[in-house]
């Protein structure tokens, strides 16, 4: 039943990545196009949708760009040095790492410890050819070896499933968002003062478009930041799924969850930005703790307590059909 | 254009699609044969290394497990034989008895405080440990490949691609845990006397 339903789910997260992504590109355009009426309107427009045509291109460019050199640049925020194989401790990370990559059947991602004492970790990259994987020194210190590989095994999951690709593109797209609306809310101020040229051309519809862009503009940070927090709980249950599959030991990462629910305290090194990256929230446990409703629109992870119990779920059936 | 002139574009029609997805087909098998094959080298990698590491390992413990001979000898001529081993089967075979008395090594250098404490001996320890774990996720990941091969063979209507182009079935590597295999003996001569 697992297999099956893990295809299913796989299948299901494809689907949902390119519907995320036509929505951003649709979200972006909207919101080009907005500007480029208010700028034929107030007569200062130059004749072409420059606005919608600048918004798409500046999406796409900082989409490539995070691609390319995202992964550096989320890791030397938080600080992450490459492991030294000379300290036991990072030799064996090193290694559960490699074991990993071999139960994947993938490249070894680049190794990275963050000197923290509060557990975490997270991957980045653009998929299994670039991809890093980085655990804080504090995880070292709490987990056995069982319990590494299988947080190791969570995050090479997210590598497999192409989760940090979208995850990076979704973290620039939404950056262009902010940029972009906060320069249409600046423009608005401006232009508003010298409109009337060449308005009262449009009518009614003109009024409810207008309404709608201002709306969304001033919405646009809040509503790209809850689709982010919403692609990233999702993607925590699968992760959590396949990365066992590749263990085949649910209840270690059950128990590394639980060690690593118990510290907790927030992880100060890694930065709200990179939060939807990592195994656990790593602002603390507030926003993750409570279920359903409100309390979780607002976490990138979903409530630690289901993740552990999905995985004794997995681990019962398991031992049913071995 | 007639009505046989529309039947012949129809049969091209079809022929030209048939011949399309035979290609298709037979290209998933040639990949999934190249993964199985890659997926094996995997293996032997890592087997290779567990070979290399074996001789360091007794080497650095031996003075300390002194009463340890019978052990030791097992695992050096358990080794030996392993790195003779060919083919799937014979290999998995041999490695497998090869795991079992390194295990049971492991398990007597518990009882050695001094080695415990050794930084070269815990480092070689460590090693092997990870290539034992290596070399299992390597054959959990050979088995997926090759199943995954062999199913594909067998399927209709992939199954007639693979007879015509004689593409055979690969064996997985097994674990045949030997206690789990023998007949428990039973002796039934005792008599209560």
């Amino acid at each position: 039943m697992a297999a099956a339903n893990l295809f299913e789910q796989q299948k299901k997260n494809l689907r949902r990545t390119s519907e995320i992504l036509v929505g951003f590109v649709a979200f972006l355009a909207f919101l080009g196009i907005g500007a480029d009426f208010f700028l034929y309107a107030s007569g200062a427009g130059p004749g072409f949708p420059i606005a919608t045509v600048g918004a798409l291109l500046f999406g796409a460019g900082s989409s490539l760009w995070a691609l390319k050199a995202g992964d550096r640049a989320v890791l030397e925020s938080a600080n992450a040095v490459p492991i030294d194989r000379a300290e036991p401790r990072q030799q064996v990370l090193d290694n559960v790492v490699e074991e990993m990559a071999i139960a994947g059947g993938l490249p070894k991602p680049a190794v990275y410890v963050i000197p923290d004492s509060d557990p975490n970790a997270f991957a980045t990259g653009s998929g299994p050819e670039k991809s890093s994987i980085a655990v804080t020194s504090g995880l070292l210190d709490s987990l056995n070896r069982e319990e590494l590989q299988a947080v190791v095994s969570h995050e090479m999951a997210h590598v497999r499933n192409y989760d940090v690709r979208l995850m990076t593109v979704v973290a620039a797209l939404v950056g262009s968002v902010l940029l972009i609306s906060d320069w249409g809310r600046r423009g608005i101020g401006w232009g508003g003062r010298r409109r009337s040229s060449r308005a009262g051309g449009g009518g009614i519809f003109l009024l409810v478009f207008f309404v709608l862009w201002i709306v969304s503009l001033v919405l646009a940070p809040l509503i790209a930041r809850l689709v982010a927090m919403a692609v990233s709980r999702e993607r925590e249950y699968l992760a959590d799924a396949s990365g066992s599959e590749l263990t085949r030991n649910p209840l270690a990462l059950a128990s590394a969850l639980e060690k690593i629910d118990a510290a907790v305290a927030p992880t100060p090194s890694i930065k709200q930005g990179v939060a939807h990256l990592c195994i656990e929230d790593p602002r603390g446990r507030v926003a993750n703790e409570r279920e359903g409703g409100w309390a979780e629109l607002f976490a990138t992870h979903p409530p630690i307590a289901k993740r552990i119990a999905l995985l004794r779920e997995m681990a019962y059936q398991r031992g049913r059909t071995e | 254009m007639g009505a046989i002139g529309g039947c012949l574009l129809f049969l091209v029609l079809i022929a030209v699609f048939a011949a399309i997805w035979a290609i298709w087909r037979y290209n998933n098998l040639v990949s999934l044969k190249y993964q199985v094959g890659n997926a094996w080298k995997q293996i032997d990698v890592q087997l290779k290394r567990r070979h290399d590491l074996i001789p360091n390992l007794i080497a650095a413990v031996r003075g300390e497990m002194q009463f340890e001979q019978d052990t030791l000898e097992k695992v050096i001529a358990a080794r030996n034989s392993a790195v003779a081993a060919r083919g799937v089967a014979e290999t998995a075979e041999k490695e497998n008895v090869l795991t079992q008395t390194l295990s049971r090594l492991f398990a007597l250098a518990e009882n050695y405080p001094n080695l415990k404490a050794n930084e070269s001996v815990k480092t070689l320890m460590e090693e092997l440990t990870s290539t034992e774990n290596k070399i299992g996720f390597a054959r959990q990941y050979y088995n997926d490949v090759a199943t995954r091969f062999n199913t594909a063979q067998n399927v209709f209507p992939d199954s007639l691609i693979a007879q015509a182009f004689k593409f055979q079935t690969v064996e997985l590597y097994e674990i045949t845990e030997p206690a789990e295999r023998e007949v428990p003996k039973v002796d039934l001569n005792v008599r209560p006397q």
